[in-house]
């Protein structure tokens, strides 16, 4: 792999005009990622998701190499219909269009921010590799004041002009004090067997709401891993819903930094699983301040040989009193195969707060189908309506009742 | 002063701080092949036991101390300190408890452990380990009518070398982890308990661990064996001396449970905590694992850790027969510049398997409390179920308490429930008991022992009144 690295970074270099101290730079980031390599099951943050084995197993090697000069078609259908909103589209990692035509031309910037190499947080490897190989970086400013009138959906398309290739992106996104931004990110995969390498950096300055929707729906083998970073202003609150469960292997991660007083995060998830799919998420919430605010609930559905993982850590600081923090994680097994892996970590310096956290994993409620099928419902259908309830609870916590429909849409819930 | 105030003043310090002067006989300082043999060859070993010991310090030599626990502690040099220490009149056994040395006597009675005969009073049959040796073991002849073998590991050796030889190591191999490897090299002592087929053990059995040299590491080792059908209830409680420097505690304890067999295994820890400032104490890295081997067997451990400048434990159930039945009991309460990292495994392998985790977490002061545990439902473990709960209290904001439970559910057919809270004790508790005319410190000692409660009552009697005083005496001083 490493012959391969420095082959493709080198190339991807010649196209950029960058400074010598940049290349430096991304040099060193280079270096860092031969020497640490994949994340494996030996880092704890890694114990239940062993990524160099899986890109090993379902991809075998991959290229790092993007070729950025060639432009994609941006292919419409694929756009979301009856919602009107905001797009920005990557086609095979490649930005192709930034379109904010619902709003004030004024009040939004877009800054290049190719040449500065991003401060993640992240101890594992896969920052450097992004620094490494990311060539394109915009930052997205909402200014003070300014709500954006529609949602934004982020596009990430893939087709099948790529193959065990390396996909790693980047964006930043700050809004400004009494602003918000209602995301959407999509998954479109038509590609297969590729890794896509995703970070998010989010600032939310005083009063600003940011909420952002993770969606990856749709049925693809290609290999996921997204960290998000959310900085945390006086008043200010995120919002972050994950449906997982279209990509072979999926890792979320949020970092979320409540900063500010009543500062205050969710993070809710869906796990919908079948065959041998592997997702996870991983949420850290550090609760820096007094009276900030945290609340977590993730539910998997699991069939066939799936398996998922959640891994939530709260953490309070010893000035942080008057902390609220909350967690819930629940699974049901519905084949013998499956598999539910959680850590749900508490982690607590101040003594004048409230965190609690639980987590349950079982199969089907026997006596509930029993319930249902007396009155009349065959198995199946029983089945259904106790999974759509389960997850229900999920998708009612989305506050945006616009993007909660198109959401209930696309998981198939019926009310 | 009323006479609670005068108790208290009596215990606020460590009261077990005393040591007792008694010639010692040591091996040589550091750690090598020689001692091993020295130590081996004192206790009159057999050769197999030597070789067990020898492996285990081969596959010692290749393991790095381990440091993914939350407590990080400065580097123990093993090569300065003594693997073994016994007094000197203990290197002829005395035949009886009349030729015992009188200042072990005295020890002991300060302890509170009566060896004497009007221990039978008290209906325990206790074994006292000094350091590194087993100095005696009461009720011996009661309870050999039964068929009951209670007795120090070093004389099972020499007398049932069968039963040591099949079970030893089979539940904590000599390839274990650092601490465990340590053990299975150095141990000096310990107990040994083999309940016969179908007997239940008419009295609680009990040891009780003392480190009184300086610089010296305890590795006691216990092995317990409950034959099919049996019962056993076992109680082991530690103190060491007040000093400066840390001594090491790394101890191991199998226990085996064959078909419908039941062990209870109860611990009061109260060794050394270190002073106010947080210096000297023991470091107490202990692996205790159970083994339920047979259909329906069950093993419960309770804990009362108040002791120990760092803690390191988790009692484990590897639920191996189908039917057999997990529990952990536990109360862990550090204060000052304790640090605490202690919870449990639970692995469920068999069908029908159970278990059970209550933990509860007290830190004060500027203590560092973890509960880290497992629970682990393997794909053939069929309708299993697990229900964990831990709560934490904390007492001002220097201290930290911390849960990181692992839970991994392969089976589809069984169920995993967890809950975790942390909390402070509220002013409107507080306000209630001294609105009713207590003071702030006995108020704090009353919820306290409320939160308790639920693990305290696990505890056989005796030990439960002294467990209580324990929890009242462990927070002093950081109320307020």
């Amino acid at each position: 792999m490493k012959e391969q690295l420095q082959k493709d970074f080198d190339n991807s270099i010649k196209n950029l005009s960058l400074s010598q101290k940049d290349i430096e730079i991304k040099k060193f980031c280079l270096e860092n990622f031969i020497n640490k390599g994949f994340p494996n099951r030996k880092e704890e943050d890694w114990k239940f998701s062993d990524l160099n084995q899986i890109i090993k197993k379902n991809i075998g090697e991959l290229s790092f190499y993007n070729d950025q000069a060639s432009t994609n078609k941006v292919d419409t259908s694929v756009f979301v219909d009856g919602l009107e909103h905001n797009k920005i589209v990557f086609i095979n990692g490649r930005i192709e269009k930034i379109d904010f035509e619902y709003e004030k031309k004024d009040q939004i910037e877009i800054i290049d921010q190719s040449e500065t190499i991003n401060e993640f947080k992240n101890s594992n490897s896969l920052s450097d590799l992004n620094n490494a190989f990311t060539n394109k970086c915009f930052k997205i400013l909402v200014k003070k004041g300014y709500q954006l009138v529609k949602p934004l959906i982020i596009y990430h398309i893939t087709n099948s002009k790529i193959w065990s290739k390396n996909i790693n992106l980047r964006l930043n996104f700050e809004i400004d004090k009494d602003s918000s931004l209602r995301l959407i990110d999509l998954f479109n995969d038509t590609s297969e067997k590729n890794f896509l390498n995703i970070f998010y950096s989010f600032v939310l300055k005083e009063n600003a709401v940011l909420k952002n929707y993770k969606v990856d729906k749709f049925e693809n083998k290609n290999i996921k891993y997204s960290f998000n970073n959310i900085d945390q202003d006086k008043n200010s609150i995120s919002e972050t819903f994950i449906l997982s469960s279209g990509s072979n292997f999926s890792k979320n991660e949020i970092n979320c930094n409540l900063n500010g007083l009543y500062a205050s995060a969710f993070v809710n998830g869906i796990f919908s699983l079948n065959n041998d799919k592997h997702h996870e998420i991983r949420s850290i919430i550090n609760h820096l301040t007094e009276n900030t605010k945290s609340y977590q609930l993730v539910k998997s559905v699991l069939d066939e040989s799936s398996k998922a993982v959640y891994q939530g850590k709260i953490f309070v600081n010893s000035d942080a009193q008057k902390t609220d923090g909350y967690q819930l994680s629940k699974a049901i097994l519905l084949n013998k195969e499956s598999e539910f892996n959680a850590k749900p970590e508490l982690e607590i310096y101040a003594d004048d707060v409230k965190c609690s956290h639980g987590s349950a994993s079982g199969s089907l409620n026997e006596d509930s189908i029993f319930y249902l099928m007396s009155r009349g419902l065959s198995y199946q259908q029983s089945r259904e309506l106790l999974i759509n309830g389960f997850l229900m609870d999920v998708v009612e916590k989305i506050t945006d009742s616009e993007i909660k429909n198109l959401i209930k849409n696309m998981i198939g819930i019926k009310e | 002063m009323d006479n609670r105030q005068k108790e208290i003043n009596n215990l606020k310090d460590y009261k077990y701080g005393f040591s007792t002067d008694i010639e010692n006989i040591q091996a040589p300082k550091g750690l090598n092949e020689d001692v091993i043999k020295f130590i081996s060859k004192i206790k009159k070993e057999p050769a197999w036991m030597l070789e067990f010991r020898l492996k285990a310090f081969e596959r010692f030599k290749a393991l790095n101390e381990p440091d993914w626990q939350k407590p990080k502690f400065p580097k123990i040099d093993y090569q300065d300190l003594y693997y073994y220490s016994a007094p000197k009149s203990m290197k002829d056994k005395p035949k009886s408890l009349d030729e015992l040395d009188p200042k072990l006597l005295e020890t002991y009675k300060k302890l509170g452990i009566p060896l004497q005969e009007q221990a039978r009073l008290n209906g325990i049959a206790v074994d006292a380990v000094f350091d590194s040796v087993s100095v005696a073991t009461t009720f011996k002849d009661e309870l050999t009518k039964q068929g009951i073998i209670f007795c120090p590991i070093s004389e099972a050796i020499q007398n049932h070398p069968e039963l040591v030889k099949k079970y030893l190591g089979s539940v904590i191999p000599t390839s274990d982890h650092f601490f465990a490897t340590l053990n299975s090299a150095v141990f000096t002592d310990g107990s040994f308990v083999y309940i016969p087929e179908g007997v239940r053990c008419p009295m609680e059995l009990s040891t009780y661990f003392r480190i009184n040299a300086s610089n010296t590491g305890q590795f006691e080792r216990t092995l317990i064996i409950a034959d099919k059908g049996s019962y056993v209830s076992y109680l082991e409680g530690c103190t060491a001396p007040m000093r400066d420097e840390n001594q090491l505690h790394a101890a191991n304890v199998e226990l085996i449970a064959l078909d419908d067999a039941e062990i209870k295994y109860s611990t009061v820890q109260n060794w050394y905590p270190g002073d106010k400032d947080g210096k000297g104490g023991i470091y107490n890295f202990v692996t205790k694992r159970g083994l339920c081997k047979g259909k329906n067997s069950k093993i419960s451990w309770t804990q009362v850790e108040t002791g120990s400048a760092i803690t390191w434990k988790y009692p484990s159930c590897i639920l191996k027969g189908d039917n057999s039945v997990g529990e952990f009991y536990s109360i862990a309460i550090t204060n000052n510049y304790q640090k605490a990292d202690t919870g449990t495994k639970m692995i469920h392998l068999g069908k029908n398997t159970k278990s059970k985790i209550i933990s509860k977490g007290i830190s004060a002061g500027s203590s560092d409390m973890t509960y880290r545990g497992l629970v682990d439902i393997s794909s053939k473990a069929k309708n299993s179920t697990n229900y964990t709960q831990c709560d934490s209290l904390l007492m001002g904001n220097k201290c930290g308490a911390h849960t990181v439970p692992y839970i991994k559910n392969k089976n589809s057919e069984s169920n995993i429930a967890h809950e975790a809270t942390t909390s402070k004790i509220s002013e409107e508790q507080l306000h209630y008991c001294q609105q009713r005319g207590l003071n702030p410190e006995e108020a704090v000692g009353l919820i306290v022992n409320g939160f308790c409660k639920e693990v305290l009552q696990q505890l056989p009697m005796e030990f439960a009144v002294e467990a209580q005083k324990l929890v009242g005496i462990s927070l002093e001083g950081s109320v307020g």
